[in-house]
């Protein structure tokens, strides 16, 4: 078997194990959604604050659940391989021809997978609420591909945590803390518009902020490419980092094994 | 009498133990509100300066109110989830067993959810004095907010525990929180409901929370309205799920446990 093949195998097992959880499908789906429409719906005011950057604080706010999924997704993988562990199925596998390198890409070739049909249930609900992408159909194409990125990146951090630990509840504990970095950003106001001076520069400092923007900028700007460089350049860093960091993990735990 | 208070104690003594000897269970029910009000708090000021937002303290005080009302409300369900513990580890049943009152056993849990609940209102109110919360009411005023959020604390500890009660399962856990969270956050939480629009503003108009909410911001202003309506709007919410708690109990002895 090729590794190709090996990693095709394993990101469909992925992919089928999670769909055999209906927690792990519809709970990404719908939360993200949920905070969206109470966030809009009680923000919705903001519009008229002078400065702010759309008509609709709906539009506005469609970028977070983007981020919020793939935050979802990570950690229904890293649990999921954290079981993996667990159950002594990584064992076996090891003892198999199977190539290190097709495992980490086959979880997150599942990661992907399932980051990506979030992403289109987003963005369908997004347009059906009245949203029209200012970037167009290409932004909505980049967006998509942005959004996938994202996922990816989470993902690493997730099979990281994962491969160090072995422990599904060491990675449950990852959610709080990536929480932080959601909320202690730019996602309900623009960083101009923050007014404590800490928070704003906190914002400034989180990755998060950027991705957010990125992924806000396809929606109620259209082409922004400082915006869009930043996102996707996060993102990428974010995606190298993790994946050498859970490379690195994966080959200590195998040597253990 | 004296059988249920010396059953409430024991038990009220060991959910207390537990909580205050785990950090895993005593730091996120400490942690979240204050994340939550550092959020909203710091991240959401500039609301103040949308027209029509008037309110004394600040958008401080204006946020400090919802988390503490939202720390009492999650206090309660946190021990919801120690309950539903006690019941899938066979705690319960040898609880049920040998407990001479049974009804002591609500009582109990109860307790210790105050208790757990006055320990991160203490700390989320030094933060929001040291952030620079301003306070226009009096002591009678605070002693009302405060007073309003112990009943809403009871409240939900017996929804927690009625629910906890009927399942007998940790997976029973997002039964217990999503109708809190979502009854919370369709109140008015970022803007007063003047300033609300739409669907939001139809349903936060019927919410019960609503009242609590504007009669709890009120007192912090040292404006009291609405405040017998709000304190008439938790008993009712307590009494009922006092009942319902009760029944559950009552589900739990005719399953065994």
């Amino acid at each position: 078997m090729t590794t190709a093949a090996q990693t095709a195998e394993l990101a469909r097992r992925s992919v089928v194990r999670t769909l055999r959880q209906p927690a792990n499908v519809v709970a990404p789906l719908l939360f993200p959604m949920m905070l969206l429409a109470v966030n809009a719906g009680g923000l919705n005011s903001a519009e008229q604050l002078p400065g702010f950057p759309a008509d609709s604080f709906f539009a506005f706010a469609l970028a977070v659940p983007f981020i919020q999924g793939a935050l979802f997704a990570t950690m229904n993988a890293g649990t999921d391989l954290a079981r993996d562990i667990q159950t002594g199925f990584l064992n076996r596998l090891s003892l198999s021809p199977m190539r290190s390198v097709a495992l980490l890409a086959g979880q997150l070739g599942g990661v992907v997978t399932i980051g990506l049909v979030q992403a289109v249930f987003y963005l369908g609900v997004g347009l059906a609420a009245g949203v029209r992408l200012e970037s167009g159909v290409t932004g909505a194409v980049v967006l998509l591909l942005l959004a996938t990125l994202i996922a990816l990146a989470f993902g690493s951090l997730g099979a990281f945590a994962a491969l160090r630990t072995g422990s599904g509840e060491a990675v449950q504990g990852l959610f709080p803390a990536l929480f932080v970095f959601l909320f202690i950003s730019s996602m309900n106001l623009p960083r101009n518009l923050i007014e404590i001076d800490w928070f704003r520069t906190a914002a400034t400092l989180n990755p998060v902020s950027y991705l957010i923007e990125g992924v806000r900028s396809l929606i109620i700007v259209g082409w922004d490419t400082q915006a869009l460089a930043l996102a996707f350049g996060f993102a990428f860093s974010i995606g190298v980092v993790g994946l050498t960091a859970a490379s690195w993990a994966l080959r200590v735990r195998l040597t253990r094994t | 009498m004296r059988g249920i208070v010396a059953v409430a104690l024991a038990v009220a003594w060991r959910a207390i133990h537990n909580v205050f000897t785990n950090p895993a269970l005593l730091i996120p029910s400490i942690v979240f509100p204050l994340f939550f009000f550092t959020a909203f708090a710091g991240g959401l000021s500039r609301v103040s300066d949308v027209p029509g937002f008037d309110y004394g303290p600040g958008y401080t005080g204006f946020q400090f109110v919802f988390v503490l009302l939202q720390s009492a409300a999650f206090g309660g369900v946190f021990t919801g989830f120690g309950i539903a513990r006690d019941f899938e580890s066979g705690f319960a049943r040898r609880l049920l067993l040998a407990a001479p009152r049974r009804s002591g056993i609500v009582l109990g849990y109860s307790l210790a959810a105050l208790v757990r609940w006055l320990t991160t209102a203490s700390v989320l109110t030094v933060v929001a004095v040291v952030a620079g919360m301003n306070i226009g009411g009096g002591p009678v005023d605070l002693f009302g907010l405060y007073g309003l959020a112990l009943i809403v604390n009871a409240a939900a500890t017996l929804w927690a525990a009625g629910v906890a009660m009927r399942l007998r399962t940790m997976q029973a856990g997002p039964v217990m929180q999503m109708p809190v969270f979502l009854i919370l956050f369709f109140a008015p939480v970022y803007v007063p409901i003047d300033l609300l629009q739409g669907w939001i503003e139809a349903i936060a108009s019927i919410n019960p929370v609503t009242a609590l909410l504007e009669a709890g911001r009120s007192l912090l202003a040292g404006e009291p309205e609405h405040v017998a309506l709000a304190f008439g709007v938790a008993v009712a919410l307590a009494a009922a799920f006092a009942l319902w708690a009760v029944r559950g109990l009552r589900r739990a002895e005719a399953a065994g446990a």
